[in-house]
């Protein structure tokens, strides 16, 4: 699936949150949105995914113009937002529609997928928080969208958990192939993961600059070349300079 | 508050933390248990020894032979009948008005904007005052006693559904929309049981209510309950009487708040709760 953003902008009660986006994310890619807190990544991402539909400029999916939810699309957010009234595998099928034991049986597919094979009765309660998001991922997953919406996914969780998952993410992404948006202001994580990075900053956030990664996978985590990229991206970020 | 009614999550599960958590809770009985006990002791000994005057503080023993007198020649079964009869007809009426309204205000802005400022001057009227209206308007029969129930009943059902249906995490909400969920399913798979705890905390506070509203209804006019035994047990200068009624209108109070509970309990299995209320 192939996303296309045109000149988009967000404008809360003549407040200007973030404006003059214009990206593509090809077939497959994973692109980053990365950025310091407060530049408007979390309010792209939503314009995205149609939840919210205010936003000026256009959106296009594989083409199409998004105004409203699309199946197509799947949404990661920050916290799990499991339904605590509902078991991991409850959760994880809530989306789908259909009978119930075609649902449960995808829904427990995607669990052992994730890892999380023997927890499907459980309820949140009784999950860590990497626990958590991993049904989170489930639930996103399990609908087979063909874009990926991810809005710091990780930044909850501890560094063990996070490279975990992160992994975890990579390799549902070689299965399907699904076209990715990840919002992060982990400069490491964005590096690991994307194709492309877009870096976004000030306020109102505007791009300043895109990265091409285009390291092969798996990346060393601590090769050279990422280092160097860390640093580019640190300067157009430019975190001295800003407030 | 007690240190066993703390369950810790994940443990819950395993059969060895259950079985403990029942040996605590034996033992919470007993411990709670020891107070009531020695007061009743010392009392039936006071009484025996005739520092409390029995035509105003008769003896346990003498109450005790009072209710079982009543429950032998049956008066007992109908009084306590009628009485729960009343608060369970005013309580069903009570918090069916309340969930109509209630989920009305909740879900419509518009309907919040319309109803919520007359409902909540209502509720500033002490709802006891509207017991004479309600007897010049329906008679002294049940319809009146009912009705009086049924608005001690509506206000904290009422607002707990109101605040429960507002209440609702907007990222849960998100959720739903996320998977292309219409209104009507938004309601019934995310707000209704998201705002349920909330609405089962109302209907244990209005039922809380239900039980004080029947003693006020029952005084004030009747030929039968636990609240005429009330008003018998003072004209006839029998103490036992009274408290009697007294001690049925808890043990029943708190058993129809107890099964209110188990459902709760039942219905939100799935809570994170440190501490049981
Ligand atoms: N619903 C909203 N109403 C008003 N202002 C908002 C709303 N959502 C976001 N904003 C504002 O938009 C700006 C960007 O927010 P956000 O997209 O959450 O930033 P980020 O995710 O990059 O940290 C912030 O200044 C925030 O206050
Ligand atoms: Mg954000």
């Amino acid at each position: 699936m192939t996303l296309e953003l045109k000149n988009v902008g967000r404008t809360f009660d003549g407040q200007t949150a973030v404006r003059n986006v214009s990206l593509s994310a090809g077939e497959g890619e994973i692109i980053g949105l990365l950025g310091t807190s407060g530049c408007g990544k979390s309010t792209l991402l939503r314009a995205i995914s149609g939840l919210d539909g205010d936003y000026d400029g256009e959106i296009r999916l594989n083409g199409e113009l998004v105004d409203g939810v699309q199946e197509s699309a799947g949404f990661i957010f920050q916290e799990p937002r499991l339904f605590p009234w509902l078991t991991v595998l409850e959760n994880v099928t809530f989306g789908l529609s259909g009978k119930t034991g075609d649902k449960e049986a995808k829904g427990r597919e995607i669990l052992r997928k994730v890892g999380l094979g023997d927890s499907e009765n459980l309820y949140p309660k009784e999950l860590s928080g990497g626990m958590a998001q991993r049904v989170a991922i489930a639930r996103a997953l399990v609908t087979s969208p063909e874009v990926l919406l991810l809005d710091e996914p990780f930044s909850a969780l501890d560094a063990f958990t996070k490279m975990q998952l992160q992994d975890l993410l990579l390799d549902i992404w070689k299965e399907a192939g699904t076209t990715m948006v990840l919002v992060t202001h982990d400069i490491d994580e964005a590096l690991y993961l994307c194709d492309r990075i877009v870096i976004l900053r000030g306020r109102p956030g505007e791009i300043v600059s895109e990265i091409n990664v285009g390291e092969p996978r798996p990346r060393p985590r601590g090769s050279t070349r990422l280092a160097e990229l860390k640093t580019d991206i640190l300067e157009s970020l430019d975190l001295s300079r800003s407030r | 508050m007690v240190k066993q009614a703390i369950s810790i999550p994940g443990t819950s599960r395993q059969t060895k933390g259950k079985a403990n958590a029942k040996t605590a809770g034996a033992q919470k009985v007993l411990l709670g248990g020891i107070l009531p006990l020695a007061l009743i002791i010392v009392w039936e000994a006071l009484s025996r020894a005739g520092v409390f005057p029995s035509y105003q503080l008769p003896a346990p023993s003498v109450i005790l032979s009072a209710i079982t007198g009543m429950a032998q020649d049956g008066s007992l079964w109908s009084h306590a009948g009628i009485t729960v009869y009343r608060v369970f007809a005013g309580f069903l009426i009570g918090a069916l008005v309340a969930v109509v309204l209630g989920s009305v205000v909740g879900f419509y802005k518009k309907a919040e904007h319309v109803l919520d400022p007359t409902i909540q001057a209502f509720r500033s009227i002490p709802s006891l005052a509207w017991v004479p209206l309600f007897i010049l308007w329906m008679g002294i029969g049940e319809p009146s006693k009912v009705t009086m129930i049924a608005v001690g009943v509506f206000f904290p059902v009422y607002l707990n559904t109101v605040s429960g249906i507002a209440g609702v995490d907007r990222k849960l909400i998100e959720v739903g929309r996320m998977y292309g969920l219409n209104a009507y399913q938004l309601v019934t798979r995310v707000i209704l049981p998201a705002a349920l705890p909330s609405f089962l905390t109302g209907l244990r506070s209005g039922l809380g209510l239900g039980w004080m509203f029947v003693v006020a209804a029952e005084l004030m006019g009747a030929s039968q309950g636990l609240g005429y035994l009330l008003v018998v047990g003072q004209n006839t200068l029998s103490p036992e009487t009274i408290i009697a009624s007294i001690i049925l209108f808890a043990v029943i109070g708190k058993l129809s708040d107890w099964i209110l509970k188990i459902i709760e309990e039942r219905a939100l299995h799935y809570q994170d709760r440190a501490v049981n209320s």
